[in-house]
């Protein structure tokens, strides 16, 4: 802490390195445990302002790629850049620009969403007075901002979904991970936490890696990264996909690539 | 709703130096989060208390006819075998408590929890730290109620001792606190706490000073006796029992025997000005143990060098193939 930047001269000041760069770049991370290598030469990138989605089955190696990219430990080749900032070699400035909505439920329930939403800005080191505010603003953009002071115990599923994002937003991250976020939802609730992730694609023109292994999720222009047994067998636009893989629909794209129907290994 | 105008102002991508006021800021959040999980959850809170004052109430009351105790330090006169075991119970509480709080982490880990709080844009050793000290906050208002509670049961140390005891509560915390980290990113299933609770709890408490004086012991066991005297959960008790009573440890008269021979390991020896030692092994017993086991907790959790990287855990990785 020998040079201590006040926020708003760096908020000021645009950065040179970072600026017009992708929100995620991942070249040739490979990762084994053991003998068993789950990822192999994975390159990926997520530009700003793009739902990206990373479509592959259980076990492909989408959470091994999401450990790596939020440094739940360290990528040993390979480099992966959050808005430019090498996330091995620079965690602090990487992981500050970085909003991350985990499979598993993450709020307490014991807890309000306000209380939660708090919690979570203090991790990012935000004082409380700015907490309240962003955590006001957060349950705005998410439809929620009249339940604040409830408990998450009281919130069916889709909207827990709902304040995750919102509280994944509160740093105003540049680049939004979501792991199976709709996995266990109904389909109204599916609908709505995916129109909220798109809005923020198209207004706050955030980059968005949304992993998923149902192909419904996939619109004609999604940008698609296809993950097969810790390969990245295609990465690109949607019309692209179906040219290579010569077929009319994701789906039977997607089968042909890998030989699997995506849709039959639901969690 | 304008769909055009961004609803969040943006920020630069540029890195933000975190100042005192951010790490602050999240040190609080941390221990807020815990103490406030802590007391929402009610019944938690009762089964913390009601094991201990089982043991007050029941045990000890069964097993005061049966086990005599000496005047041993800190005491000054015959002491009822409830007043004994009070520094005890309160080791068991922080035991109990280190435990559960990684047993949380374990299962924090499931949830995501866990991952949420490495996520964090700060080095991942403060991250730790925070959490332990919120577990030891947690820890300290169980142990205080307890005494609370012990008082009306005519445990009755000095007014002074309350406060004394708050560095040693503190530090046994930390200590456990860090054994407990560690433990955690070595098991890799929840099932596996019932091992740690067979395996690690209940030897660790039971080869200790906490229900009876090591010299008793020593009548029985030799080989046990070594083993309580080894046992780092032995120092955290018999620190607590020192500060209880306004004292860091037990004064030695040199000319003489020893007053109770086979508390300490006889390290750590200061003279007095009127003559005696006093004895710190356990305080120093407590604090290297403390050093040792969040450096090593610390490690397991490296994301490059530690257990996780190497095994995959938590909750992602490996386990998910």
């Amino acid at each position: 802490m020998t040079t201590l930047a006040p926020q708003q001269e760096a908020a000021a000041a645009p950065d040179a390195d970072t600026a017009g760069t992708d929100a995620l770049v991942v070249t040739g991370v490979s990762h084994s445990f053991g003998e068993k290598q789950v990822l192999n030469d994975v390159s990926l990138a997520v530009p700003r302002g793009a739902f990206t989605v990373l479509l592959g089955l259980n076990g492909a190696g989408k959470s091994t790629l999401f450990a790596l990219i939020t440094r739940l430990y360290d990528n040993v080749s390979g480099e992966i850049r959050i808005l430019g900032h090498d996330v091995r070699r620079k965690p602090t400035a990487a992981l500050q620009r970085l909003g991350v909505v985990f499979q598993s439920r993450t709020l307490d329930s014991d807890l309000t969403l306000h209380q939660n939403l708090i919690y979570h800005a203090a991790l990012h080191g935000i004082r409380k007075a700015e907490a309240r505010k962003r955590a006001a603003e957060a349950l705005e953009v998410v439809g929620l901002a009249d339940r604040a002071n409830e408990k998450v115990r009281n919130l069916s599923g889709g909207q827990a979904r709902r304040v995750e994002i919102a509280r994944s937003l509160l740093h105003r991250p540049g680049l939004l991970l979501l792991d199976e976020a709709t996995v266990g939802l109904d389909i109204g609730s599916r609908e709505s936490v995916i129109s909220i992730v798109r809005d923020l694609v198209s207004r706050e023109h955030l980059g968005v890696l949304w992993a998923t292994h149902l192909i419904d999720e996939i619109k004609p222009s999604d940008r698609v990264v296809v993950l097969h047994k810790g390969r990245v067998l295609y990465t690109g636009s949607v019309p692209g996909l179906l040219e290579k893989a010569g077929q009319a629909t994701v789906s039977d794209a997607f089968r042909s690539m890998t030989g699997t129907s995506a849709n039959q290994e639901a969690a | 709703m304008n769909m055009e105008a961004p609803l969040i102002p943006a920020e630069s991508d540029a890195p933000r130096r975190h100042g005192l006021g951010a790490y602050m800021a999240c040190f609080r959040g941390i221990v807020w989060r815990e103490v406030l999980r802590f007391l929402y959850q009610r019944e938690r809170f009762f089964s913390a208390l009601v094991r201990p004052l089982v043991w007050l109430f029941i045990f000890a009351a069964g097993f005061r006819q049966v086990l005599g105790v000496s005047i041993i330090p800190p005491y000054t006169t015959y002491v009822l075998y409830e007043t004994f075991i009070t520094p005890g119970l309160i080791g068991m509480i922080l035991l109990f408590n280190a435990m559960q709080s990684s047993l949380s982490m374990v299962y924090d880990r499931e949830t995501g929890a866990m991952r949420t709080l490495l996520v964090a844009p700060f080095p991942r050793s403060f991250l730790l730290l925070s959490k332990l000290i919120g577990g030891v906050a947690v820890a300290c208002l169980q142990a205080y109620t307890f005494l609370a509670i012990a008082y009306f049961w005519d445990i009755q140390p000095p007014w002074m001792g309350y406060l004394t005891v708050f560095p040693a509560l503190v530090l046994s915390g930390l200590m456990l606190g860090a054994l407990a980290l560690l433990m955690s990113s070595l098991i890799r299933q929840l099932e596996n706490f019932a091992g740690v609770m067979n395996f690690v709890i209940f030897p660790m408490f039971f080869a200790s000073s906490a229900l009876y004086p090591l010299w008793r012991i020593r009548e029985g066991s030799p080989l046990l006796y070594e083993i309580a005297r080894f046992n780092p959960f032995t120092h955290a008790v018999e620190l607590i029992r020192f500060a209880l009573y306004g004292q860091v440890g037990a004064r030695i008269d040199p000319t003489m025997n020893p007053v109770e021979p086979g508390i300490s390991l006889d390290g750590v020896l200061i003279p007095l000005q009127s003559g005696e030692l006093l004895d710190l092994t356990h305080v120093t017993v407590v604090i290297l143990c403390t050093v040792l086991f969040l450096a090593a907790a610390v490690f397991a959790y490296n994301p490059s060098k530690g257990l996780i990287a190497r095994r995959g855990g938590p909750g992602g990785g490996a386990n998910a193939v």
